[in-house]
């Protein structure tokens, strides 16, 4: 069992055995989570977690050196007034701003995100995307977050999206691989889980919804689409597969139903920024706000938080 | 053998309005609201500050751009909502009347408030040429200031007015280009609901208007205290009440404006100084010659 484990790992597998996916069982389960009543105190702690698990996110055409300066700043010092808050688990950016921020976050434990692969469209030659996701390396960020090519998979070409997942994994080298499946241009809950099974396959460190460009970016039902694929993975292969939703989420209570989503499917080892991030800019200010309200009992400002 | 059945009337739900839509109270709470007899008139939404906060969101999101349609724009909605306070006037009368107001007295009022309305809109295009100067300075410097709104106002309407006191407090904060979150009369809610229908009727972009209804002693502190909020009207706070008002309100230097023992009904009780109340007075240094 353990070796056809190891085997199965660089093999596309049979997509066409993938569960169905029940997608009225998902709305009802995404209802559920939406339910659960949370007490102050872990309130507070799931915030704190969730600050930890942020990849503070800037990803537009005007992004300028001194936006990705700032963004990094912003990283570090999230809210100096209030002690003892966790920093976030990293900046994500352009490949050509990976060389900047790592200035910028010298000698802190904050990683450093970029995309590559010809993001957001992944429209570009296997080539081009190798190069980008080595000069991404080099420049010194410890996270790829690639997209796979929407339309080969689309068009049911799995092998060759399953293959280049395989080799932008191999060009990462020692960086960890996000793989972005953009399911906003999926369509439907089967092609998620289907992507999910393909990317996990082709030695995805982490599976992430979307670019954020895209509407609809995150929902929750594709997330627990996505966790129940990481799970049934593991059970399979005995890997841990980290899972990152992104767009869409910038609110604080939102962030607290993924907690719980992620706590009831995939249990208390996933609850970690090694193992769960958020994709997000402006989502870290609101969970600041929201601790603020926490500790003072009033209702917060967007005036009194720096700016993201 | 039954007799020719009755029809059943269809009662109103009297719900909040947030961000121009009209939501149940997000805590589920609801009081009854009795007349005289001790009748249950209507079921109301009992507030609570989780309502509050998301209106505020909602109030913030939209004053930008209400301050920055044209004066012209602003007198002209303002123009439109007593318009179609005047075509509802007959059920603004039976709620005021339903709540203890006397017939005459409630036609009164709700006339009273629609000529209100366009007065404030009338003053749309102008109250910035009142307010605003050139003034004398001994460099060589063009000086000037002029008025901007100063943003979200809370507003805790008067308790003693169904309809009169609450549109005398909303009209010349949305004039100014402010957005605002009102709490209705704790004692006559009614007509702020319907009030809030009309509203939404006119062109007024939702947001700019919220209106909740509930207590008095649950929601006072929330209004003075929120952070995002930049001004807090009250009417009828007692002495204990208008100093926990300033108290909260002085951790982001909310503007606090009391209105107390105003008799709304009064031609008195309007004037442009009301507008002038939540506004900010920019002034300008701008260097001439050489």
């Amino acid at each position: 069992m353990a070796v056809s484990a190891v085997n199965a790992m660089h093999r596309l597998p049979d997509l066409s055995r993938v569960p169905v996916v029940d997608e009225v069982g998902v709305n009802e389960r995404v209802a559920r989570f939406q339910t659960r009543s949370i007490k102050s105190a872990s309130k507070i702690e799931a915030l704190k977690l969730i600050l930890s698990m942020i990849d503070l996110t800037t990803l537009e055409g005007q992004d300028t050196p001194g936006k990705v300066r700032q963004l990094c700043q912003k990283a570090i010092h999230l809210h100096d007034s209030m002690p003892g808050l966790p920093h976030v688990a990293a900046v994500c950016v352009y490949p050509t701003m990976v060389g900047i921020a790592r200035e910028a976050l010298q000698g802190r434990d904050i990683n450093i995100a970029s995309v590559a692969t010809g993001f957001p469209s992944g429209q570009a030659p296997l080539s081009v995307k190798l190069e980008e996701t080595r000069l991404a390396v080099e420049s010194g960020a410890n996270e790829i977050d690639m997209v796979i090519s929407r339309g080969a998979f689309l068009a049911g070409n799995y092998q060759l999206v399953f293959d280049e997942i395989m080799a932008i994994k191999e060009a990462c080298g020692d960086a960890h691989l996000k793989v972005i499946l953009e399911t906003g241009e999926l369509g439907t809950l089967d092609r998620v889980r289907r992507a999910s099974v393909l990317a996990m396959h082709a030695g995805a460190d982490f599976i992430k919804t979307s670019t954020g460009k895209i509407q609809p970016a995150a929902t929750m039902q594709v997330t627990l689409v996505m966790l129940q694929a990481i799970r049934d993975y593991f059970y399979e292969t005995g890997r841990m597969v980290g899972m990152k939703p992104a767009g869409g989420i910038s609110q604080s209570k939102l962030a607290v139903h993924y907690l719980v989503m992620l706590r009831e499917t995939l249990g208390n080892a996933w609850m970690t920024p090694e193992w769960f991030r958020f994709g997000a800019s402006s989502l870290a200010n609101d969970v600041l706000m929201q601790l603020q309200k926490q500790a003072t009992g009033v209702y917060q400002s967007a005036d009194y938080f720096s700016k993201d | 053998m039954a007799a020719k059945s009755k029809r059943v009337p269809v009662a109103k739900t009297y719900k909040i309005y947030i961000d121009g839509k009209f939501p149940r109270t997000e805590s589920g709470r609801y009081f009854a609201l009795e007349d005289k007899k001790g009748a249950v008139i209507a079921n109301v939404c009992r507030g609570s500050r989780k309502d509050f906060r998301n209106a505020v969101v909602a109030a913030r999101k939209a004053q930008p751009g209400w301050a920055k349609a044209s004066a012209y724009l602003r007198g002209q909605i303002l123009y439109r909502i007593a318009e179609m306070l005047e075509g509802r006037r007959e059920q603004f009368v039976a709620e005021l009347r339903a709540q203890g107001v006397a017939n005459r007295a409630a036609e009164k009022e709700v006339d009273t408030s629609i000529d209100r309305l366009i007065y404030f809109a009338g003053w749309a295009d102008k109250y910035q040429q009142i307010f605003s100067a050139v003034n004398p300075v001994s460099s060589s410097h063009f000086n000037f200031s002029v008025l901007e709104p100063t943003g979200v106002v809370s507003v805790l309407a008067p308790d003693d007015s169904g309809l009169i006191g609450l549109v005398s407090n909303i009209a010349p904060a949305i004039v100014g280009g402010n957005s605002c979150v009102v709490l209705a009369s704790e004692s006559m809610p009614l007509c702020a609901v319907s009030f809030a229908e009309v509203l939404h009727a006119s062109d007024v972009p939702g947001g700019v208007v919220n209106i909740l209804t509930g207590f008095r002693s649950e929601l006072t502190e929330q209004f003075a205290s929120h952070m995002d909020v930049n001004a807090v009207v009250y009417c009828d706070a007692d002495k204990k009440t208008a100093a926990a008002i300033q108290v909260a309100a002085a951790d982001n230097i909310k503007r606090v404006i009391s209105r107390v023992r105003i008799r709304w009904p009064d031609a008195s009780a309007q004037h442009p100084y009301l507008i002038r109340d939540t506004q900010e007075v920019k002034t300008t240094w701008h260097p001439i010659g050489v």
